[in-house]
């Protein structure tokens, strides 16, 4: 018998960071540096928010409700997503780092799950870890490119990755419900999750002039995963939901 | 009397609506076809999680079968077996190269995105390209230059 207040609570807080961050992806339509990035990040969003729905589709199936109240009626203490993906976009080199930051996590959430013992979520695990693969794909170049360019752009990154280590830290937040999900074979944590992160980081980051800060002095920014979030959450939520919320009951 | 092959036949005409040369059965998004007494369930998955189209296809497969004669169709969109770029077939891809996309190369399921670097112009068949972004103007398409023809061109993405 699996958990499902345990299982209910992975896939809100994933569902929630997709769906955030795929809308924060959506301010940069129109705003890229260059074209091929306008539509890189509005294609990160689309990717981004549909995995959400898919996710919500789970929950829904669970008994959670329907996928479209569940993403625009709910106010920001409701959300579960780390604080990382709501912080404003900033400047290319804030969103670019916590592309990077984020993504590589979200990839290797999903290739963990991929062999979840919840079959629902093992299938979509695996067919969202291939899209994936793009997103990773699309942050590793540049961060190599601009990470070893030029003065600027390097202490650009550096800055960006100085101020977001310790929100990135705070997407592993641990639960009190996780060890059942362990033990039930569904997830198998997010402390294992955090150790492949940082491997990965590294190796990225030891390929370019960046430096990672030192990681014994960082705190962690919990709270995202229970409700607690930064002043930027709820204006974000009110304009994604305006439209919507004009007529909850129209058909699209 | 109503058999799959038919079924299959008449869901040729439903096609991709991002990319009108391509159906739904060569895209390989038709992932079962079950008859039974009083009409018929379409199992379909999509390309990309998060494709747009995915209503409207379901809606143009409920309205083709209807038009021959099929009174009751269920779309049902799932994961059960999911998608990836192997699945478009040889005439799929032919039809794709001919629109202007590059058809994606087989592969392992294991997409070494090495394999994006060198894509065959579908305009004069160089491999002398590059990849210029892997995200394109629709999710399932990425972006290239040829350097023989100076053409850029877009790519259906391994998957």
């Amino acid at each position: 018998m699996i958990s499902q207040e345990a299982l209910k609570e992975l896939l809100y807080k994933m569902a929630d960071d997709q769906l955030i961050l795929g809308h924060r992806n959506s301010e940069w339509t129109g705003f890229g540096p260059i074209l091929e990035e306008d539509i890189a990040f509005s294609s990160m969003a689309q990717d981004k928010v549909g995995q959400s729905q898919a996710l919500y589709h789970l929950l829904h199936e669970l008994g959670e409700r329907d996928p479209d109240t569940v993403a625009f009626m709910r106010n920001a203490d409701q959300f579960h997503n780390s604080q990382l993906v709501e912080l404003p976009n900033g400047e290319y080199d804030f969103s670019l780092i916590r592309h990077f930051l984020f993504d590589t996590a979200e990839a290797l959430r999903f290739e963990i799950l991929a062999s979840s013992s919840y079959d629902p979520l093992a299938k979509l695990a695996n067919k969202i870890k291939g899209e994936l693969r793009y997103h990773t794909m699309h942050a590793d170049i540049w961060i190599k490119q601009l990470g070893s360019a030029t003065e600027e752009s390097i202490s650009r990154l550096q800055n960006s990755l100085n101020e977001l280590m310790p929100y990135a830290m705070g997407v592993f937040e641990p639960s009190p419900l996780e060890a059942q999900l362990i033990a039930d074979g569904i997830f198998e944590g997010e402390e294992l999750l955090k150790e492949r992160w940082l491997e990965a980081i590294i190796r990225l980051i030891s390929k370019t002039s960046l430096e990672l800060p030192d990681l014994t002095l960082i705190q962690p920014v919990f709270g995202g995963r229970v409700g607690e979030h930064t002043e930027h959450l709820q204006p974000l939520l009110d304009e994604m939901s305006e439209v919507f919320k004009i007529d909850p009951t129209a058909e699209w | 009397m109503l058999t799959v092959e038919k079924v299959k036949e008449w869901l040729d005409e439903v096609k991709d609506p991002e990319i009108p040369v391509l159906s739904l059965v060569d895209l390989g998004v038709i992932t079962n076809i079950d008859i039974h007494d009083s009409g018929v369930r379409v199992a379909m998955t999509p390309t990309f999680v998060g494709c747009p189209a995915i209503d409207y296809m379901k809606n143009d497969i409920v309205e083709v079968l209807q038009k021959n004669g099929v009174s009751k169709v269920d779309v049902d969109v799932n994961f059960e077996e999911s998608w990836n770029s192997n699945k478009i077939t040889k005439k799929g891809r032919k039809a794709l190269k001919e629109f202007g996309l590059a058809p994606p190369p087989k592969h392992n399921l294991i997409v070494d995105l090495d394999i994006l670097e060198r894509v065959q112009c579908p305009n004069c068949n160089s491999e002398n390209t590059e990849l210029r972004s892997p995200f394109g103007p629709t999710a399932c398409r990425s972006i290239h230059h040829c350097f023989d023809c100076k053409e850029t061109f877009e790519q259906f993405k391994p998957l």
